[in-house]
């Protein structure tokens, strides 16, 4: 046996150099479903913004498929949509991209997950990434949903986004690291 | 209906927790509330594979990136990356960036008064063969100081980041260098509380790796998170 799994390290202040070559803001392109546009920041317990951190995006498609061999007949898919992005912050801590509305994904429990996108965080001081989800806001599934049925009501709302403006196709969410409205964030 | 397999917990000691105060910076961005235990979904044991073509074959060498070769050791950094249980991690996207041989990052925000080196930007990426294998050709990195404690400086290391099969997989760690004299000093090394689990962060020097008249070998082998053996563990 190779023995437990390798320790996890920061990212450090510099990982642009070795990761800003995948930076995908455009997740929708060329692929079916609603388009949203999604943004927000990523504050520090101290309420200032981080510029030097990076999210990765991780969700099914609008039919709720991941492009992936565990989930079966995802590949038979004649537009696949790949459901993978690297947004980083900008100087003010501000994030934001494109990306389809994911359909509901199947649970534990073979009922769906309410729709969501799965986010690793990477930024200088963390020592390993942290993992959370988004929601989004007006979802009749989100009350049924298994991951979020774990979480104190009250908390529930730092993972579920907010609409901005009239329509329902620009969306607010941040990433609070401390602080009273913390972000919940998952061992998963 | 498949049964949801998750992956494994670590071992008590064997990753950092997120807040470890010798290391500043994670006083103001380690979360204060505890991790949220979450039962496992398609969403978890499911993540991005790349297709090969992700990164040109040539991305491998970092010392062929520039008209001219970058300054410092010429070394071979190889290693086989499998899971717990020993399985290969085949065909999986490996990123790494390090400094040059002077401790300089060809970043904007490196203030440290070193020289850059015009043949070097420091990145590079590959893919694992079919029995996990991954190498890559680069230079030594150096040291350099970095303001976290007085006369801080950070040891040699390289940065990786690995995917596996799985967003519950996803790695980012570093590999240091064998006897590196500033471990003993470095508060991110120390920041994993199991000295058995901080010491498989130290590369091996590879006799075997190693090309006459032209580099030295080190070896880094990775291990990502198995699967669990039994469904729904939580």
């Amino acid at each position: 046996m190779p023995g437990p799994s390798t320790p996890s390290q920061t990212v450090g202040p510099f990982f642009s150099i070795g990761l800003d070559w995948m930076n995908r803001a455009n997740l929708a392109e060329g692929s079916v479903g609603e388009h949203v546009a999604i943004r927000g920041r990523v504050l520090d317990g101290e309420g200032q913004p981080v510029p030097d951190a990076i999210l990765e995006i991780w969700q099914a498609d609008a039919d709720g498929r991941y492009h992936h061999p565990e989930h079966a007949g995802s590949q038979n898919d004649a537009t696949p949509f790949f459901g993978f992005g690297r947004i980083p912050t900008d100087a003010q801590g501000q994030f934001s991209f494109t990306t389809i509305k994911p359909g509901p994904v199947y649970g534990p429990d073979g009922k769906p997950q309410a729709p969501h996108l799965q986010i690793s965080v990477f930024m200088r001081g963390l020592l390993k990434q942290l993992a959370t989800r988004m929601y989004f806001p007006d979802e009749p599934l989100n009350a049924s949903d298994p991951v979020l049925q774990v979480v104190p009501e009250s908390r529930r709302e730092t993972l579920i986004a907010r609409q901005t403006g009239s329509t329902g196709n620009i969306l607010e969410w941040n990433v609070l690291l401390q602080g009273g409205s913390e972000t919940v964030f998952f061992d998963c | 209906m498949k049964p949801m397999l998750g992956y494994r917990k670590p071992a008590p000691g064997a990753q950092p927790n997120h807040l470890y105060p010798p290391y500043v910076s994670s006083i103001k961005r380690a979360p204060k509330q505890p991790l949220i235990s979450i039962p496992v979904t398609l969403s978890e044991i499911t993540g991005p594979v790349f297709p090969k073509e992700t990164a040109s074959p040539k991305a491998f060498d970092l010392t062929r990136q520039h008209e001219g070769e970058p300054l410092g050791e010429r070394i071979a950094v190889s290693g086989r990356i499998v899971d717990e249980d020993g399985r290969p991690i085949r065909q999986t996207l490996v990123e790494i960036w390090q400094a040059n041989a002077a401790g300089r990052y060809l970043h904007k925000n490196d203030q440290h008064d070193a020289p850059l080196d015009p043949n070097f930007t420091g990145e590079g990426r590959t893919f694992t063969d079919d029995d996990g294998r991954y190498r890559f050709i680069t230079v030594r990195p150096g040291a350099y100081p970095w303001k976290n404690h007085h006369n801080a400086w950070r040891p040699q290391h390289i940065h990786f980041s690995l995917f596996g099969p799985a967003f519950a997989t996803r790695l980012v760690t570093q590999m240091y260098f064998p006897g590196d004299p500033l471990l003993e000093f470095d508060p991110i090394f120390h920041s994993v509380p199991d000295e058995a689990a901080r010491r498989r962060l130290i590369s091996s020097f590879d006799w075997l790796s190693t090309e006459p008249e032209l580099s030295l070998g080190f070896r880094f082998d990775i291990v990502l998170r198995g699967r669990s053996a039994t469904p729904m563990e939580r």
